[in-house]
């Protein structure tokens, strides 16, 4: 949790739209009769990405908690104590590019100081928990996102920037300013996470490199 | 069954059981904290490890099951080490705040931490802190104390049946609490002060008031609701500090409700502590002399006709039987113990006990709840209800008003009583089917009309059989089936309650007859309150004989199933008022017609000689039905049933009297099906 605490507004009220409704749907098939509680993750991701559609900030609030609650016939703590659980789940508005740096190990040795650097001097928040005054970024510190080989990843909303050094992080966020989404991905061209500059191992495969 | 060696003690447990369970059955003492024997597992606290043969590591005996031929150990070096370093653990974040701690002295933690825990800490960093929470008048939180064992989340999911509590944010975040911070709604919200292990949640009431070993601790028995929760009351000199329940498996397991828990700061207020005589219209204070005097010569004027008694829902057993005896020294049949006008038919004890009994709710696989709000009326015993729910195979029926939540579901059968009918053919379908009929149901006119159809329906659905007794009422206080248990019912050409209040008689004794409306009384009536409580009845009165609370006298209960237990006198009655049945008993001194016992032990022989219940304290006579016969019905008029306690909060004199139970009413309300209305 953020170290600081600002107060924000709740909606007084959350209705699934007809996106959200579709959806929905498609979910709780998935369970069991009598099981539909299973669905509280899904439906908590169909609040989150709602509120981001109808606000511009992805984030989950009480009455959003409430509606899956009372969908899935669960007594509201019970989604409460999942919606705080995870912080993949935004209990607070965020800016309208929620920056999710991750910090473990092998990102850290391969730079996420860096990545880190950037998005304060470029991104207008000092800390992670930061909101920047112009509402449009929101930088949180992650753990490990399972990408390692591609070290340091920056996570923004649900797209990974990966092989980011401070330079392109920089350009990433001016990029993000501009209104523009860069394709996600390695940012020096790897494909995937194949190595840098092309195969370098068996080359010699027959049809490998035709 | 398993045979399991605890220290080289072989005992036998039942297959399923968890080693900890094994342990307790060898005698041996496991520190816990999350585990309670009456909630899931959760094992988180990580308190009750023991060693297990040829198991790599400790294992947390709460949640690991027996095996044939086991072999554990519970006082090993490395059981002794892991108790110390869970310990040290849990007291990383546990505040050293013990000297202005109200669970000090009676803490879980405190004590295992002196008894298995080592004597210090390698923790120098900071310690976190919690917010505290609002979650009600009734508990306070101290939520950095908590040790997150979680048992008042598993308590308030599966016991009480109101989800509210839960643990949000995690790691070192994670925090016990209601998240959207609000009043818990449980009318068994006190119990989280008993099961919590720390002092996270302690009584509001009671908070800096007291020490417990400061305190005398008189057992004694719940008035305030019919189920007759054993009760150990805490006083310190004059006053009542806290009343917590006692261990009864056959009553309230180790559960108490609310009322019955938080009302005693009412023992303090509005107390009678001396009699009244009405002169010139005023009620003026006076001594026993002349109260007694006005009282002898009121009665010597009149007829034994015109004279009679009303015993209400807190008048005990003994002064209920002295006041029926005085009364027929005066040569009256008027007498009844239903101020509440409740059509209860007394040819027969199973007419109107809880006949299943509480513990043989376990057994049932059917209800049917008639015009009663079990979860409000009888927290602990609908607690009961929910357990038995909670274990499947069970279908519940009510009728009522609609929106009464019972914390279990329940098919809405209808509002009165033409549609009891409609949950018969699942009765039918059950092998032990209940019937629950409340006594606010036979508060209405036609009152022996629901009482006859409720047994035919009973009859019926094969309610009624020789091993099974499926038939019950439920009352609604503590001293209501002592009375009808005494006959304190109109003898032969006697008149009832409804009739003496009407003009019946001329002088109206009333011991804690608080259950009508004083202005229904006819004007002219002389009335004899005998009561601890300045209530609405007592200002109705000509003359007020003081009377003792029920933790004031030593005085014989009888529940809802007919189960006779004995409260205790834990302090004295305030300034002039005495133990009542002594009152009744001086009285007929006075007027030369001197009942025939003197002390604690001849009015109980004579309580045992009038009815068996008396004489088998503590225990209840359950059995089948043998005659299935029922009660004579009257005329049916239909109509919805009305709850008879609108405000959970406030039921009678004491509660009525009670500060923290005028903020909950404030802050809960009428219940809900009422405000509906």
């Amino acid at each position: 949790m953020s170290k600081h605490h600002h107060h924000h507004e709740e909606p007084v009220s959350f209705a699934f739209d007809a996106e959200s409704e579709a959806q929905i749907a498609t979910i709780l098939k998935r369970y069991p009769e009598g099981k539909q509680a299973s669905a509280v993750i899904p439906l908590l991701y169909v609040v989150q990405k709602q509120m981001k559609r109808q606000t511009d900030s992805g984030w989950v609030p009480r009455v959003g908690m409430d509606a899956v609650a009372e969908r899935l016939e669960m007594p509201p703590i019970r989604v409460y104590e999942v919606a705080t659980f995870y912080f993949m789940f935004n209990t607070k508005p965020v800016g309208k590019y929620h920056l999710q740096v991750c910090g473990t190990t092998p990102c850290w040795l391969r730079g996420s100081d860096e990545v880190l650097r950037a998005c304060q001097d470029h991104a207008g928040v000092k800390h992670y928990g930061e909101t920047s005054e112009d509402g449009m970024f929101t930088m949180t510190e992650v753990e490990c996102l399972g990408a390692c080989v591609n070290a340091p990843i920056l996570q923004v909303d649900d797209d990974f920037y990966e092989d980011l050094d401070y330079d392109r992080t920089v350009k990433l966020l001016e990029a993000l300013r501009r209104g523009e989404r860069p394709a996600p991905g390695s940012s020096i061209g790897r494909l995937n996470s194949a190595p840098e500059g092309g195969p370098l191992v068996l080359t010699d495969v027959p049809g490998a490199g035709e | 069954m398993a045979k399991v060696t605890v220290d080289g003690i072989e005992v036998d447990v039942p297959n399923g059981s968890s080693v900890l369970q094994a342990c307790e059955a060898a005698g041996k003492e496991i520190p816990r904290f999350c585990y309670h024997d009456r909630l899931s597992v959760a094992g988180n606290c990580r308190m009750c490890l023991v060693e297990v043969e040829k198991a790599p590591k400790p294992v947390a005996s709460c949640a690991y099951p027996v095996n044939d031929g086991m072999k554990v150990f519970t006082d090993s070096a490395v059981v002794r080490q892991a108790r110390r370093n869970v310990m040290e653990f849990l007291l990383i974040n546990h505040p050293l705040d013990c000297p202005i701690c109200d669970q000090g002295g009676e803490c879980d933690l405190q004590d295992q931490a002196y008894a298995f825990g080592s004597d210090g800490s390698r923790y120098k960093e900071a310690k976190r802190a919690v917010k505290d929470k609002d979650i009600g008048p009734l508990i306070k939180t101290v939520m950095t104390r908590c040790i997150q064992c979680t048992r008042c989340v598993r308590f308030s999911a599966e016991v009480a049946g109101t989800p509210e509590m839960g643990g949000t944010n995690r790691g070192e975040n994670l925090e016990i609490g209601t998240y959207v911070e609000k009043a818990l709604t449980s009318e068994l919200s006190g119990n989280l002060i008993d099961i919590c292990p720390v002092g996270a949640l302690t009584s509001r009431p009671y908070a800096f008031v007291s020490r417990p070993w400061e305190l005398s601790k008189t057992d004694s028995i719940d008035v305030l609701d019919a189920v007759g929760c054993n009760i150990r009351v805490d006083a310190r000199g004059p006053e009542v500090l806290r009343i917590i329940p006692r261990v009864n498996e056959a009553v309230n397991e180790e559960w108490m409700a609310d009322r019955g828990r938080f009302s005693f700061d009412g023992l303090k207020r509005r107390r009678l502590d001396r009699p009244w005589v009405k002169k010139d219209g005023k009620l003026a204070p006076a001594t026993w002399p002349e109260a007694f005097a006005a009282i002898a010569t009121k009665l010597s004027s009149l007829p034994g006709d015109r004279i009679g008694a009303i015993a209400g829902g807190l008048a005990d057993a003994e002064s209920t039987l002295a006041l029926k005896d005085l009364m027929a020294a005066y040569g009256s049949a008027n007498i009844d113990c239903r101020d509440d006008f409740a059509a209860i038919d007394t040819s027969r004890p199973d007419f109107y006990r809880f006949n299943t009994t509480i513990a043989g709710i376990d057994e049932a696989d059917a209800v049917l709840i008639i015009g009663s709000d079990v979860r409000r009326e009888a927290p602990v015993l609908n607690a009961r209800i929910r357990k038995r729910w909670s274990l499947g195979k069970f279908r519940v029926g009510f009728v009522g008003p609609r929106g009464v939540d019972l914390t279990y579901p329940a098919t809405y059968v209808g509002d009165g009583p033409d549609a009891i009918q409609g949950f018969a053919e699942t009765l039918k379908a059950a092998e032990k089917p209940m019937i629950i009929l409340g006594r606010g149901a036979l508060q209405r006119a036609d009152g022996a009309a629901v009482l006859a159809a409720a047994w035919a329906l009973a009859n019926d659905v094969g309610a009624l059989k020789e091993d099974w007794h499926g038939f019950n009422l439920l009352h609604l206080f503590g001293g209501q089936v002592g009375g009808l248990e005494l006959g304190f019912v109109p003898g032969q050409g006697g008149k009832d309650a409804a009739a003496m209040v009407a003009g019946g008689v001329d002088a109206l004794w009333l011991l804690n007859a608080d259950g009508f409306d004083p202005a229904r009384i006819a004007a002219g009536t002389f009335v004899i309150y005998q009561g601890h409580h300045g209530d609405a009845m007592a200002g109705r009165a000509d003359v007020i004989l003081p009377g003792a609370a029920y933790t004031e006298k030593d005085a014989t209960w009888v529940n809802t199933e007919g189960r006779a237990q004995r409260g205790r006198l834990a302090i004295f009655p305030p300034g002039e008022a005495k133990e009542d049945w002594r009152i009744i008993r001086a009285f007929s001194e006075g007027v030369d017609k001197t009942l025939p016992y003197n002390d604690l032990h001849a009015i109980r022989a004579r309580l045992a000689s009038v009815s068996p219940v008396f004489g088998r304290v503590g225990e209840v006579a359950r059995g089948g039905c043998a005659d299935m016969a029922g009660p004579a019905a009257g005329a049916a008029t239909g109509g919805a049933f009305v709850l008879p306690l609108p405000v959970y909060h406030q039921a009678d004199v004491v509660s009525r009297a009670s500060d923290v139970m005028a903020q909950c009413a404030a802050i809960y309300g009428p219940a809900p099906a009422l405000a509906a209305e």
